[in-house]
């Protein structure tokens, strides 16, 4: 690969991966809010 | 109070899968790369990300609290949401597009997820062994023809009732019991599913399983950026097109989906994760497929002439031959992985299209789930059938201009200006942040007020006066000269005045071609109705509904 598309697909692949890994972890460990919340099933 | 069955969401990662499996489609996989390459290549990513970020995400944030905000009063469709906001009677009528989108894609969209689901079936059946490039296009051609070739009579329509089966009788389990435990399925599936076709995409090597050509090659192909074309007009509009339509926004399923958050839940993060975990999909997983694959084996220049015919030609009539070439067990699983990755990525978005109209009538006139469920289905059947029956006639197209194209700007466009100039920013930055498990930078208050509004009624305007050939630097040249401005055929005007399709007529004198085109303009003029019957239904039955709340004195619900 050309330097200039090796550059730009990794540091988009890095940067999207990133951004999406740190938010679905954030959903993942973000402390669950008291009852009565919109979940049904941690009632 | 009128008695519904109660709905909700059984988990936060559920409900963030099912929103992810709403945005993420068929484009990801189909569009996205061909737009990259039709667009400067790597380049194309710049504006697709300054887009996403000025368009994309704000969308998601506005339809997000919309949504939330409508259904803390029971409201779960956009007429009722957007009334409750705008307070004018005009809005509660501008919410019809929020229903009329989703039933006129659903009926085209279930149409192409059917393709996927009768594509697995031939893949384990091993129908696509031992054919030739255009054996396999003419399977296709056979098979949305209706043609007797193939396997088995009425292949599609049968194809198609057992689709819309499927989405009915899961969308009949509601969301928590339907809706969420498919996205819990099937998000992760096709993510995996989409690994294992780019890791064997991007090693592809010259002279091994009858490549010509290293996958390598086709990711250079992809990413090489050609930097002069970010100063084209063209590039901007197609990127903001693509960030629109892989979000699915402006066809109001995430407002409804997010009705039924609680006020004090989260919704900040939630729209993050899933407006992220979509762009993951599309720019980690759906650039690496179609098109390293096929300049392994048609090398660059095939491949140029290939995404001319979009996408879905790819995906459909080039990739099971591709496999074809693995031998016989991994053609098979690939076969089986591609298309139902392509039906996973369907399936999630087409249910979303459903929940809307399901809320609809059991807000409204307090019908039961399986009632709106089976209801719903109905409609589509009634406006799909012509899809199926008469794709060779440019109805398929004609639902996905109006409804995928056109509806879907002009709805986003509007709920837009409604949410940043009525209900004001402010207002709207508020309701957003309130439970919010993260602090989105406060700048996007200021794109929410001024950016965003002011870039959608360009893509707007930009898509009614689309110049011929889309040659934007060459249609203001033509104007600062005085020769006037040459619209496309493809642009909002001529699309209604069907142009394109009167301009062959008049060029031709062939009388098979004649009649053929006559009968095109015939059912695209008839879909054209079709929808326009569809769109007014929709509006009466809200007057019918907004008639019936006055009575009841549920204004202010």
């Amino acid at each position: 690969m050309n330097t200039g598309a090796l550059i730009l697909m990794l540091s988009s692949i890095a940067i999207v991966t990133f951004i999406t890994s740190y938010f679905f972890y954030k959903v993942l460990t973000t402390k669950k809010k008291s009852e009565p919340d919109s979940y049904s099933e941690n009632d | 109070m009128i008695k519904t069955q109660s709905e909700g969401w059984g988990t936060r990662v559920g409900l963030v899968l099912a929103m992810a499996g709403n945005a993420v489609g068929l484009g990801n996989f189909l569009r996205f790369p061909v737009q990259a390459i039709q667009n400067g290549g790597g380049a194309f990513i710049i504006p697709y990300i300054i887009c996403f970020l000025l368009m994309g995400l704000p969308l998601l944030m506005i339809e997000w609290t919309i949504g939330r905000y409508g259904g803390e009063k029971g409201n779960h469709s956009a007429p009722f949401m957007m009334d409750r906001m705008g307070k004018k009677r005009i809005w509660k009528y501008i919410g019809v597009f929020g229903i009329f989108s989703n039933i006129g894609i659903a009926a085209y969209y279930c149409f192409i997820e059917s393709w996927t689901l009768a594509y697995i079936f031939h893949s384990a059946i091993g129908s696509f062994t031992g054919m030739t490039q255009n054996e396999v296009v003419a399977m296709f051609s056979s098979y949305v023809s209706l043609d007797e070739a193939t396997l088995i009579p009425f292949e599609a329509l049968i194809f198609f009732l057992i689709c819309l089966t499927i989405n009915v009788y899961i969308l009949s389990r509601g969301l928590s019991g339907g809706i969420e435990k498919v996205a819990k399925i099937a998000v992760p599936l096709l993510i995996l599913f989409g690994i294992f076709l780019a890791i064997k995409a991007v090693t592809l090597t010259a002279g091994s399983e009858g490549a010509n050509f290293d996958g390598i090659l086709g990711l250079n192909f992809l990413w090489t950026p050609t930097f002069d074309t970010i100063s084209n007009p063209k590039v901007w509009l197609n990127a903001a097109g693509q960030v629109f339509f892989t979000l699915s926004v402006g066809m109001g399923s995430i407002q409804c989906y997010a009705s039924y958050v609680k006020k004090k839940d989260d919704i900040a993060l939630n729209s993050m994760s899933a407006g992220w975990m979509n762009e993951f999909v599309e720019v980690v997983i759906g650039a690496a497929i179609i098109i390293p694959l096929a300049v392994g084996y048609f090398g660059i220049d095939g491949v140029k002439q290939l995404a001319e015919l979009g996408g879905l030609s790819i995906g459909f009539k080039t990739l099971p031959f591709l496999f074809n070439q693995w031998g016989t067990f991994l053609s098979t699983i690939s076969g089986i992985f591609w298309f139902g990755l392509l039906f996973f990525a369907g399936i999630t978005s087409s249910l979303a299209m459903g929940m809307p109209v399901m809320s609809f009538l059991k807000d409204e006139f307090s019908w039961s789930r399986k009632k709106s469920a089976w209801t719903f289905g109905a409609i589509v059947l009634a406006l799909g059938l012509p899809t199926v029956f008469f794709y060779n006639f440019g109805v398929f197209d004609e639902y996905d201009y109006w409804t995928g194209t056109f509806s879907l700007f002009l709805f986003a466009m509007l709920e837009t200006i409604l949410f940043a100039w009525v209900f004001k920013a402010e207002n709207g930055w508020k309701e957003f942040n309130h439970g919010a498990d993260f602090k989105i930078p406060r700048v996007y208050k200021f794109i929410i007020k001024y950016i965003t509004p002011v870039l959608l009624i360009i893509v707007f305007v930009a898509s009614t006066i689309k110049p011929v050939n889309n040659d934007w630097e060459g249609a203001f040249n033509n104007l600062i000269n005085g020769k006037g401005w040459s619209l496309d055929n493809s642009s909002v005007i001529k699309q209604a005045l069907n142009s394109g399709l009167r301009e062959q007529l008049e060029n031709t004198t062939d009388p098979a071609l004649r009649n053929e085109l006559e009968k095109k303009i015939l059912y695209t003029d008839g879909a054209k109705i079709l929808l326009l019957i569809t769109f007014f239904g929709i509006a009466y039955l809200v007057r019918v509904a907004s008639n019936k709340r006055k009575k009841e004195r549920r204004n202010e619900t």
